[in-house]
């Protein structure tokens, strides 16, 4: 090792002390700060215009910037990589964030995890089921919204609007929450709709707007007159669903704009809830609850109003579920087979947030569409 | 190979016998003749920086502040240096992956495809060996083959390049988006790990078998690999027979075939070496960050490589403090963002404008007479 | 598959090679121009990114989207005349420059092209020309842009001149011999400017069809790659206008594969059918070239040549 080497090192060293002594007596301050002032730092893995997943939390961000003494920050398109552990951390050292919200699900492990152990004065929250009361530390958590909730009730209107019997879903990528997706909408769609199926496109990625767009037509193609998503950016689907002259329902944001003629209803997150609540409990002094997850009966997760081609029974019927939803109604009553197998994957009624669902990796009888 | 020569010293030091007979006058004249590669680039800089300066103006942003949050967010703490540093760290790799195909007159763009690929092999390996092997040879075995997978990817590149004449560009460019398909392919079908529902990834390696950070620093060891692999590859390419007849076919690929060079093994040799080095930059992601291998391994970095390559001319000692100037400005972003509410874009542009200003400058070279050897400049 | 199935596909196809190739076809023969008179424009996948976002942008304020499609040949035009006139200064590595001129292209469309997400702009209409088919998904395929029919009569034009015209007879010239041109009293760099700015200007067209077309949106993920593939398409066409409508629509075609054939119930390893355009791309230009046949069409001032 050589000398210049030795006290470059060492430099960096007594520089480190000295932001990590900086930042030791910013927490003591953040404590206090809690009653006067919050800085709350988003993170988004795409843009805040997407008209899909990350507006979502944008626009419940923007309610919260309205809250007097929140100050927010915001970050667009952060990858999934230690470029996010750097941004929340920026955030934190020089933003002076208290708070910090985490959208996208890779963000979690190792990332949030670790900044949460390294900064434990600062609160963590991240968008997706993933915290763990034994293993992860406690000012981190998680919040998450049950959409598939919001689809059921699209899939109860749908299964009414539809002639064909026919729903096509764009999908991104066969995780969990995709999947209870599209179930949840085959299981609205045949409550009302016993004939009713549910066919399903995967594209391979969040956003892919010429794969959306043949997607979307190859659905049509086959049969489809209805259709919805589950990728990032819903914008393409709906706007094809419409040229085609098809209904569709959407996804994550409201796209009524989008589809004039064809839209039913859509499933959106209602993060705002979430988000005021953790700026009040936090202007109170309050500790944030650890593990927030619900849907329609914690006021979640709602439906876009319905659009031009949502009949007098559908909307009805929707609004019923909705009720229901409401009142713990579950989804997922048993015995179900899924569709590749035949063998029974749901073998009783599970509760809506039962986390036996968060491990679906089936697609169930009645959706046309392999998940490999 | 290439009309024009790319970028590169040594095969013009070969072909001008003016400058050649320079090298074997007194040490000042070399200097003055060198310092031609450090003034230029500079000025290139210069002129980009203040091209950008003029772009932030109109459209009503300061360029004082754009700097000074360049500073902050990049270099003026401690905390943004070493965030610099970890940044910088797949970027010197990936920067070799260009580098040295340059060196012999090839341009391949394949470093991106090459890390999701190295990276996957990295993450697949580790499968059977957590829990029974030491992490030394574990990481030993993973690094390897994420190079040789690396290695055959970007050397698949350059063999089509010899044996069919396919232009490798394209080709390494369309290997790229080939093999990020094959990662996706892998990652949410065979290797899937099961327990973690919503973000396809292989299994999580634990944190037993993840490369640590360099002591006393927040910089993982990556960066130092890179270092050292710069120093290795710059001797390889400078010092070595190989590096020789390298850049000797790089210069006029045609005479290098007179000269009985095997330019057929020189060009999958040096592929090899480029898809090696981006290879390596996916383990360090898979075992120093992310813990596993999944679609976040492609994240740019291999593009953002390509920018590092050119800016230091290829030259392998350049290449780090380059990586750095880019890992600094792609860190700063995010301050700037935040500060400014200009968006993430704006550091795209200001790497366009740095990449154009300085291909453009190529063309000063030579023209300059204060360059030029008193013995040359005589001569006219 | 039964026959269903097949039909059903070969139709999805048949529209996804109408629709797709539109983009592949305008930079192709944009491409295919300018290397002809001897340079390599690498750069115009930032040309049809950027003009997807200008062809939006002017829809959105003007209201007409065929100001769209001519503000974005305007704007693919600037690009191209700084990639000529930068590669026409001595030592300048054109294949270099044309890397750096995709990412400048890409980074100021996103960077302007942010506020545009969102809003909607006038779309270009289509021709319906399965009027005569009861078949649903037939009559969709069939809707055609008139971009289609644009780029066919553009490449024809391109051809024919190109044999029959001096001006084309200049264009070869400058990219078989520069010497040769130059002995003629051309010049060289003046050609070469030219054609490379009005293979910008194709490229933004291409890049209009994508905002305003198909998919008909404008957002940051919109290109994967169109605009080098058309680079490679004109390697696979070896430098002829019609080829390079033929390789468009094949192109065009494997792109609809995934997706259609997903439809009809084939759905493993669909990572690989969406991955077909790049595989056949690659499958095509190494059964194409070889070290001792790819210099015959090939323009012999070529950097790609030497």
């Amino acid at each position: 090792m050589s000398v210049t080497e030795f006290s470059r090192r060492g430099l960096l060293k007594t520089a480190a002390l000295g932001v990590a002594g900086a930042t030791l007596n910013l927490g003591a301050v953040k404590r206090t700060f809690a009653a006067a002032d919050l800085t709350v730092g988003i993170v988004y893995v795409g843009a805040r215009d997407d008209f899909g997943w990350n507006q979502a939390h944008a626009v419940a961000i923007k309610s919260l910037k309205e809250v007097p003494g929140v100050k927010v920050v915001e970050e667009e398109n952060v990858p999934e990589t230690d470029a996010v552990s750097k941004s929340m951390e920026s955030m934190i050292n020089l933003d002076g964030a208290g708070l910090i919200l985490a959208t996208s699900f890779g963000y979690y492990t190792p990332f949030v995890v670790d900044l949460a152990k390294k900064y434990p004065d600062v609160q963590f929250r991240h968008a997706a089921p993933l915290w763990s009361q034994d293993k992860d530390p406690k000012n981190a958590g998680s919040y998450f919204g049950y959409l598939n909730q919001a689809h059921y009730v699209d899939g109860v209107a749908a299964g009414l609007c539809t002639k064909k019997n026919k729903i096509g879903f764009v999908a991104a990528k066969p995780i969990a929450s995709v999947l209870s997706n599209i179930n949840s909408v085959l299981l609205g769609a045949r409550s009302t709709n016993p004939n009713a199926t549910v066919q399903v496109i995967f594209t391979g990625d969040w956003s892919m707007p010429v794969r959306e767009a043949e997607a979307a037509n190859a659905l049509v193609d086959a049969g489809c007159d209805v259709i919805t998503c589950h990728v990032d950016g819903p914008k393409v689907v709906i706007e094809t669903a419409e040229k085609r002259g098809v209904m569709s329902c959407g996804h994550n944001a409201s796209q009524v704009p989008l589809a004039p003629k064809g839209f039913i209803t859509g499933a959106e997150y209602k993060w705002i809830t979430i988000y005021k609540g953790y700026a009040s409990d936090l202007a109170e002094g309050k500790s944030l609850p650890n593990f927030l997850t619900g849907g329609y009966e914690v006021d979640f997760v709602q439906n876009t109003p319905f659009g031009a081609a949502a009949t007098e029974p559908a909307q009805k019927a929707a609004l019923a579920a909705i009720e229901g939803l409401k009142a713990k109604k579950p989804i997922y009553v048993g015995p179900l087979k899924d569709n590749k197998t035949g063998k029974v994957v749901i073998d009783k009624t599970y509760g809506n947030l039962d986390p036996f669902l968060d491990k679906m990796d089936y697609l169930l009888e009645g959706v046309v569409g392999s998940t490999t | 190979m290439s009309n024009t020569p790319v970028a590169t010293g040594a095969p013009r030091e070969l072909i001008d016998p003016l400058t050649t007979r320079a090298a074997h006058s007194d040490f000042a004249v070399r200097l003055r003749a060198n310092s031609e590669y450090v003034v230029i680039p500079l000025l290139a800089l210069i002129i980009a920086a203040g091209l950008f300066a003029v772009f932030l103006m109109a459209i009503g942003k300061s360029p004082v502040d754009f700097v000074s949050y360049v500073w902050r967010g990049g270099f003026g703490t401690a905390f943004s240096f070493q965030n610099t540093l970890q940044r910088s760290a797949p970027l010197i790799l990936t920067a070799l992956a260009v580098a040295i195909p340059a060196r012999i007159g090839l341009i391949m763009i394949g470093g991106e495809g090459a890390l999701v690929l190295g990276g996957f092999a990295a993450g697949a390996l580790a499968i059977p060996m957590i829990g029974h092997a030491p992490p030394m040879v574990a990481l030993v075995l993973m690094a390897l083959f994420a190079m040789i997978v690396g290695g055959f990817w970007v050397g698949f590149s350059g063999f089509l390049r010899y044996a069919r004449g396919v232009n490798e560009t394209i080709s390494s460019l369309l290997l790229t988006y080939i093999g990020i398909a094959i990662m996706n392919f892998f990652v949410e079908g065979a290797l899937r790990d099961l327990s973690n529902p919503n973000k396809p990834s292989t299994m999580p390696i634990g944190d037993a078998y993840m490369v640590g950070k360099i002591p006393g620093t927040q910089v993982h060891w990556g960066f130092a690999f890179g270092l050292a692999l710069c120093v290795a590859l710059y001797f390889l390419m400078a010092r070595t027979t190989f590096g020789f007849a390298a850049r000797v076919t790089g210069g006029n690929s045609r005479a290098a075939l007179a000269q009985g060079l095997p330019v057929g093994r020189l060009i999958v040799a040096c592929s090899a070496i480029a898809g090696a080095c981006a290879g390596l930059a996916g383990f360090f992601e898979v075992a120093a960050i992310q813990g596993r291998a999944n679609a976040s391994l492609a994240a740019g970095y291999g593009f953002t490589g390509i920018l590092v390559s050119f800016l230091a001319r290829h030259n392998p000692l350049v290449i780090p403090p380059v990586a750095i100037l880019l890992g600094g400005l792609v860190a700063s972003g995010g301050l700037i963002q935040r500060r400014m509410e200009l968006p993430d874009a704006t550091v795209l542009v200001l790497q366009g404008f740095i990449f154009v200003v300085l291909l453009t400058s190529e063309t000063l070279y030579g023209r300059f007479a204060i360059f030029r050897s008193t013995k040359e400049r005589d001569r006219t | 598959m039964n026959e269903a199935a097949v039909i059903t596909v070969l139709i999805a196809m048949l529209g996804g090679a109408i629709r797709v190739s539109t983009p592949f076809m305008f930079v192709a023969l944009g491409e295919c121009l300018t290397e002809k008179s001897g340079r390599v424009n690498l750069g115009l996948e930032g040309t049809l990114v950027l003009g997807a976002m200008v062809a939006y942008a002017a829809s959105y304020h003007t209201g007409s989207p065929w100001v769209g499609v001519l503000a974005a040949g305007v704007a693919g035009s600037v690009l191209g005349a700084m990639h000529g006139s930068i590669c026409g200064l001595p030592r300048v590595n054109d294949v270099a420059v044309g890397i750096a001129m995709m990412l400048f292209g890409v980074g100021v469309a996103f960077f302007f092209g942010k506020p545009y997400i969102q809003p909607t702009a006038p779309r270009l209409g289509s021709i319906p020309l399965g009027f005569w088919s009861d078949n649903a998904s037939l009559k969709s395929a069939l809707q055609v842009n008139p971009l289609f029919f644009i780029g066919i009569a553009l490449a024809l034009a391109l051809a024919w001149s190109l044999r029959n015209t001096r001006w084309g007879l200049v264009v070869r010239t400058v990219g078989d011999s520069a010497a040769a041109a130059r002995a003629m009293g051309i010049s060289v760099n003046g050609v070469r400017l030219m054609t490379t700015t009005v293979g910008g200007f194709l490229a933004g067209v291409g890049g209009a069809f994508l905002s305003l077309s198909y998919p008909g949106s404008w957002n940051q993920g919109l290109s994967s790659g169109q605009g080098l593939m058309a680079v490679a398409l004109v390697i696979f066409a070896r430098w002829n206008p019609l080829r390079c409508v033929a390789a468009a629509l094949l192109f065009g075609g494997a792109g609809a594969i995934g997706p259609s054939l997903q439809s009809v119930g084939i759905t493993q390893g669909y990572y690989f059918f969406n991955a077909a355009p790049y595989i056949l791309t690659l499958g095509i230009m190494i059964a194409t070239s070889s070290a001792k046949h790819s210099a015959r069409d090939m323009p012999g001032e070529l950097s790609m040549a030497k």
